[in-house]
């Protein structure tokens, strides 16, 4: 397996995008991306596109062959790949074993979601697909309701409070004032949090990660080729994935995402470090209380101690390790099939030192920490200077 | 327009009756029903068992914004529940108290209505769980309204000896 590189990163600005179609969302993040990276168009041998839904929310599928074609890259070999959330890393993830099982050179990877061409009631029913349809939604559940279960869980065996899952969306926001391609600029307090009115108790609206169009790209290229296009590669230093049961009543454990643990595990030991050689992190803060689970499960605090470390500042920007610089998917957006490949694009972004005001300062590694459903899969990358 | 028809048919039995399987090999129990093993795959041995109808609450919800069907129950109760043999699954919590759902709190099988899809007419059935009392407990006389069968009904007089205030 040889090592693979990142050499250009590209993401369109977050948000509702009644102007852009999906194929604009990915010709925009796509060519920028290519541009980026200093290659040309032929250079390019295959794509591989993430997007969770856009049968159910433009009746579009077959999205590789759209993306090739709007891209204008035919005959090239290109496909779409879907985990729900975590559709765009796991085309990351597929474009990664393409180069680094020699298969390719140069690959493009792109993630992207256009929601709101539908209602919102009709949104939430595109994303219960990433839940067990049959034995959860059936029965009356929605997404805010299956991480509720998980925040009683965390709460009642914890002691975590509502007031430390609010401070997580408090610092997302912080972030996102500070990214321009953020959804969300504007910054709340845990106040408004905690007056945001209840979803399913104990998670509020503003615990909740919003509806959100855009697209995410990046080139990859195998490591020793790298230095010929770009002048600061990123390499993919560890790659790891796993998968859990789709339903949340046939998990062993409510208080973790054992998926998460698994392919951290993975992603750890490909890349010779521990958690704590981790100074920055993007995680999939769907809901305020998955945030909590990750930087538990992720290693980077004990299990249990996840809501006091938010509450207590240690995980906003430069404090120990720096949580979704990006402003996550509460503040970024969460454009479902994008969000992947958006979080190595900024993990790229930070360790070039282009972050501006939100750049980490003495960043080595960095990771990407992206769940598909209530966490029946999760993909984690590590990143660092090549 | 989606045809639900053979998927609401096809899952009676383990809404209806709670009929799970069982790995006659390994001795898995496993709700919703399964046609492999989880454990064993191949190596294993599928029969259908009946799920025991009552557990435990092991985590619970109030859902305020509902999915589309649901909208005119709201606020409901969903919960995922530990059956009395470890097998859990997720239900609505109905003719209970508010007070009274809690993690930990003993649940029994109730047959309800589901959901009824508009567009063709067709009303799913099947199991959603109400908080009761264990053999133990004694209720207050205001906490009987929503419990039947219950002997300490309001105004009859308690047969629990009184404590006296002395």
């Amino acid at each position: 397996m040889r090592k693979v590189s990142i050499i250009g990163a590209a993401i369109s600005k977050f948000g509702e995008h009644w102007e852009k179609s999906l194929r604009d969302l990915i010709v925009e993040a796509g060519t920028k991306a290519v541009v980026d990276a200093g290659v040309e168009g032929k250079d390019i041998q295959a794509i591989y596109g993430g997007t969770m839904a856009s049968g159910r929310f433009i009746g579009q599928e077959h999205i590789g062959a759209l993306i090739a074609d709007h891209l204008g890259m035919n005959p090239i070999a290109s496909t779409r790949l879907e985990a729900a959330c975590a559709s765009g890393s796991v085309a990351l993830r597929a474009g990664y074993l393409a180069v680094a099982s020699g298969m390719y050179d140069i690959v493009a990877v792109g993630g992207v979601e256009k929601m709101t061409e539908v209602s919102t009631e009709e949104a939430a029913i595109a994303l219960g697909g990433a839940g067990d349809q049959e034995w959860e939604l059936f029965m009356g559940a929605t997404f805010p309701a299956l991480y509720a279960l998980l925040a009683r869980r965390h709460m009642e065996q914890f002691g975590t409070t509502e007031e430390q899952m609010a401070a997580c969306s408090v610092k997302n926001h912080d972030n996102g004032s500070k990214n321009e391609y953020a959804q969300f600029r504007n910054k709340i307090t845990v106040d408004d949090v905690m007056n945001s009115g209840y979803i399913s108790e104990p998670l509020k609206l503003l615990d909740c990660s919003p509806i959100t169009d855009g697209a995410a790209a990046v080139i990859l290229c195998a490591g020793d080729k790298a230095k010929k296009f770009c002048d600061a590669p990123v390499e993919i230093a560890g790659s790891g994935q796993a998968s859990d049961s789709i339903a949340l009543a046939q998990r062993k454990s409510l208080t973790e995402l054992s998926a998460t643990k698994e392919a951290a595990k993975q992603a750890y030991t490909q890349a010779g470090i521990t958690a704590k050689d981790v100074q920055a992190a993007e995680v999939h803060d769907c809901f305020s209380i998955a945030e909590i689970l990750a930087i538990e499960d992720l290693g980077f605090f004990k299990k249990g101690y996840g809501g006091k470390a938010a509450e207590d500042g240690e995980t906003v920007l430069n404090s120990q390790v720096s949580i979704n610089t990006s402003g996550g998917l509460k503040a970024c957006g969460h454009p479902v099939g994008a969000t992947g490949v958006k979080q190595v694009v900024e993990g790229v972004w930070q360790l070039q030192e282009k972050a501006g005001a939100r750049q980490v300062v003495g960043l080595k590694n960095f990771l990407t920490h992206n769940v598909g459903g209530s966490g029946a899969t999760a993909v984690v990358h590590v990143l660092r200077r090549a | 327009m989606r045809n639900l028809l053979p998927l609401i048919w096809r899952g009676n039995s383990e809404r209806y009756r709670l009929l799970g399987s069982k790995c006659e090999h390994c001795g898995g129990e496993f709700f919703p029903q399964r046609s492999l093993c989880p454990h064993c795959r191949r190596g294993g041995k599928i029969i259908t068992m009946p799920m025991p109808r009552q557990g435990k609450i092991v985590s619970f919800t109030l859902v305020h914004s509902a999915p589309k069907g649901f909208e005119l129950e709201t606020p409901y109760f969903l919960a995922i529940i530990e059956l009395a043999n470890g097998v859990r699954l997720l239900t609505q919590i109905v003719d209970s108290p508010a007070e009274r759902v809690k993690t930990g709190a003993f649940v029994k099988m109730v047959f309800r209505k589901i959901f009824e899809d508009d567009a063709e007419g067709i009303i799913a059935y099947g199991y959603k769980f109400k908080v009761v009392q264990t053999v133990e407990q004694t209720p207050k006389p205001a906490q009987t309204k929503m419990i039947q069968n219950n002997p300490n009904k309001p105004g009859k007089p308690s047969l629990k000896p009184q404590k006296s205030k002395n």
